[in-house]
């Protein structure tokens, strides 16, 4: 489908990437429609959020107009506080967005470094990371996420870092494989025989190499992290009121489904476009940046 | 083979030490004070001092941990610091409820992702190639609980024709069980047969392309006899250790699932404990699922291996 391997798929990529390279990655995006759905979707969530604050107040209360269906006056209706729910959509963005986005940084931040030098290095670290990253997987990611939470308690801040945590242990095991594999390639041996330092070696040659599957492992990374967001939410561990998150939202409509059906309506859908916009977008980027997994 | 066996088996109990690790250390690291929760009202000194000792709380962490797994694996895994009940009894009472719920949903999953796969294999590029990925987009990025708000605004809250929540014994009212369980199984095995169906898909293409199945054709066997028994064989391989690999998912999924339609399962057990820090209970239910999930991993690995000799004759299989 992608046309046949790139013959520069076995040579170390430069830093920078040539423009006639990156260009080719753009056509061939762009030819794949839901890849371009998928970035519009996930753009069109970031603008919400980035502009949410044009929307009205997300925790104004207003006690004459509770539960007024969508209208054009509250295009998606007002909670049982009414409270504008477009505007707590929007800011829910701000939240979903923010966990999942700063959870899968933390993550990686903390992934990348673990799988070069347990990868890299091999031996007892290998050992050591290969164990501790059995360990935590052998919680499932829900249990290990609630149970983080519940331990450092409910707060967005919190939540990103049992987000980011749970993330942790299979990010380590994509990159610990991924450099596995890159560190047996001749180019690597050429840097060691050149004398080249393990850092430079890794900083240079390795993490480049392995930049295409960390954008789509972080792509595929973060609508999961956004679901957990709301999860925790919902079950009442993460965000608290009156700070808005679908999540929270969602919990409160289900008090008022028969009242005010709209309000278990509109979060749900914003999280389920945004999650099938990051899930389009990653499998794009896979098909472009990684020609052999095509599905 | 018994030599990889003995490997994959050495290397699941040790992350079960090492879990069991991790959860009592986590346990301990929750917020409040086990010694306060059991006092209940009375909390003078004398009081909280004499319950560490009784429940060996002024011990080393090293012997507490010892003495705890000691006592599980006799079956005791201490007693609810909420109502004083035993919390192997607590689990045992609650674990078939949620093992009906995931059983219900692997079969809705299955029944619904395995032939979807199939056929869109087989018709690939065609509309209903797209109907089946399209479905499996969305299974994939609704979230459990907003599903289940749909269902019950539907058919609960609009039509009137199922219960909104609740739960009833198989034992006692099988069909009543059924109309109950039924929302939670769909909104629990719609993941899964998306998973499924994209997983079956993808491997039935890559049989159809193969060798074998080339041959099959070039001996003139009929289309049903190469997709069912040459072809689809082969597929069901990958498609067994998928569901293996997604019993995280189904167990974090059940969590939320039985929260919403307040089924009375293991997963609400372990979000109420949270909620009431009902430490006992927590440590007792991450426990047993965390042995399970590594059981079964474990069981998957060597189904896997038995299938498939090239795993277990490359040596390491992480």
């Amino acid at each position: 489908m992608s046309g046949p391997a790139p013959a520069d798929a076995q040579v170390p990529a430069p830093l920078l990437e040539p423009p006639r390279r990156r260009h080719r990655l753009v056509r061939r995006f762009v030819r794949r429609r839901l890849a371009v759905l998928g970035l519009v979707l996930v753009g069109a969530f970031v603008t919400l959020a980035l502009f949410s604050p044009l929307l009205g107040s997300a925790t104004a209360q207003d006690f004459a107009n509770v539960m007024v269906p969508p209208s054009w006056a509250h295009p998606l209706g007002t909670d049982d506080l009414g409270r504008s729910e477009l505007a707590r959509t929007a800011t829910g963005a701000r939240v979903s967005l923010l966990a999942g986005v700063l959870s899968t940084a933390l993550a990686l931040a903390m992934a990348i470094p673990i799988g070069l030098v347990a990868g890299y290095y091999r031996g007892w670290a290998d050992a050591v990371v290969t164990r501790a990253t059995d360990v935590m997987l052998a919680f499932p990611f829900l249990i290990l996420a609630v149970g983080l939470a519940a331990i450092l308690g409910a707060s967005l801040r919190n939540v990103v870092l049992a987000l980011g945590l749970s993330q942790l242990p299979g990010l380590v095991r994509v990159i610990r494989g991924e450099v596995l594999a890159l560190r047996e390639q001749d180019y690597v041996a050429a840097a060691v025989a050149d004398g080249a330092r393990d850092v430079s070696i890794m900083a240079r040659f390795i993490l480049p190499n392995a930049m295409s599957t960390l954008i789509v492992q972080a792509t595929v990374a973060i609508p999961g992290a956004i679901i957990g967001e709301a999860t925790l939410s919902f079950l009442g561990l993460g965000v608290q009121p009156p700070t808005p998150s679908w999540g929270t939202m969602l919990s409160a409509a289900q008090g008022f489904l028969d009242q005010a059906p709209w309000l278990a309506v509109f979060p749900g859908l914003a999280i389920a476009l945004t999650t099938l916009g990051f899930n389009l977008l990653g499998d794009g980027l896979r098909d472009v940046l990684d020609p052999r997994s095509t599905r | 083979m018994t030599s990889y066996l003995l490997r994959r088996l050495g290397a699941a109990l040790i992350t079960l030490i090492l879990g069991s690790v991790v959860v009592f250390l986590g346990v301990h690291a929750l917020p409040g004070d086990a010694a306060l929760a059991l006092a209940g009202e009375e909390r003078s000194p004398a009081v909280l001092a004499q319950i560490r000792q009784e429940y060996g709380l002024d011990k080393p962490l090293p012997v507490q941990y010892l003495r705890y797994v000691g006592q599980a694996l006799q079956g005791d895994f201490g007693q609810s610091t909420r109502n004083g009940s035993s919390v192997a009894a607590v689990i045992a009472e609650r674990l078939p409820v949620t093992f009906e719920l995931a059983v219900l949903a692997v079969l809705l999953g299955i029944a619904i992702g395995i032939p979807a796969g199939i056929a869109s294999a087989l018709r690939r590029g065609s509309g209903l190639d797209y109907a089946a990925n399209g479905f499996a987009l969305v299974g994939l990025s609704v979230p459990h609980f907003w599903l289940g708000l749909l269902l019950i605004l539907e058919f609960a809250v609009q039509l009137h024709v199922l219960p909104a929540s609740g739960y009833a014994s198989p034992l006692s009212d099988p069909v009543e069980n059924l109309r109950r369980m039924l929302l939670p199984a769909i909104v629990l095995g719609t993941g899964l047969s998306a998973v499924l169906m994209r997983q079956m898909r993808s491997s039935m293409l890559e049989s159809l392309s193969a060798d074998y199945v080339r041959t099959a054709r070039a001996k003139g066997l009929p289309q049903w006899r190469v997709v069912g028994v040459h072809a689809l064989r082969n597929s069901l391989v990958t498609v067994v250790t998928v569901l293996g690999l997604q019993l995280g998912a189904l167990i974090s999924g059940a969590v939320i699932t039985e929260q919403i339609f307040v089924i009375p399962g293991f997963g609400k057990l372990l979000v109420d404990a949270v909620f009431q820090r009902d430490y006992p209970v927590i440590q007792g239910v991450t426990l047993v699922t965390v042995t399970g999930y590594v059981v079964v991993n474990l069981f998957v690995d060597l189904t896997y291996s038995l299938l498939n000799p090239r795993i277990r004759l490359s040596g390491r299989s992480t």
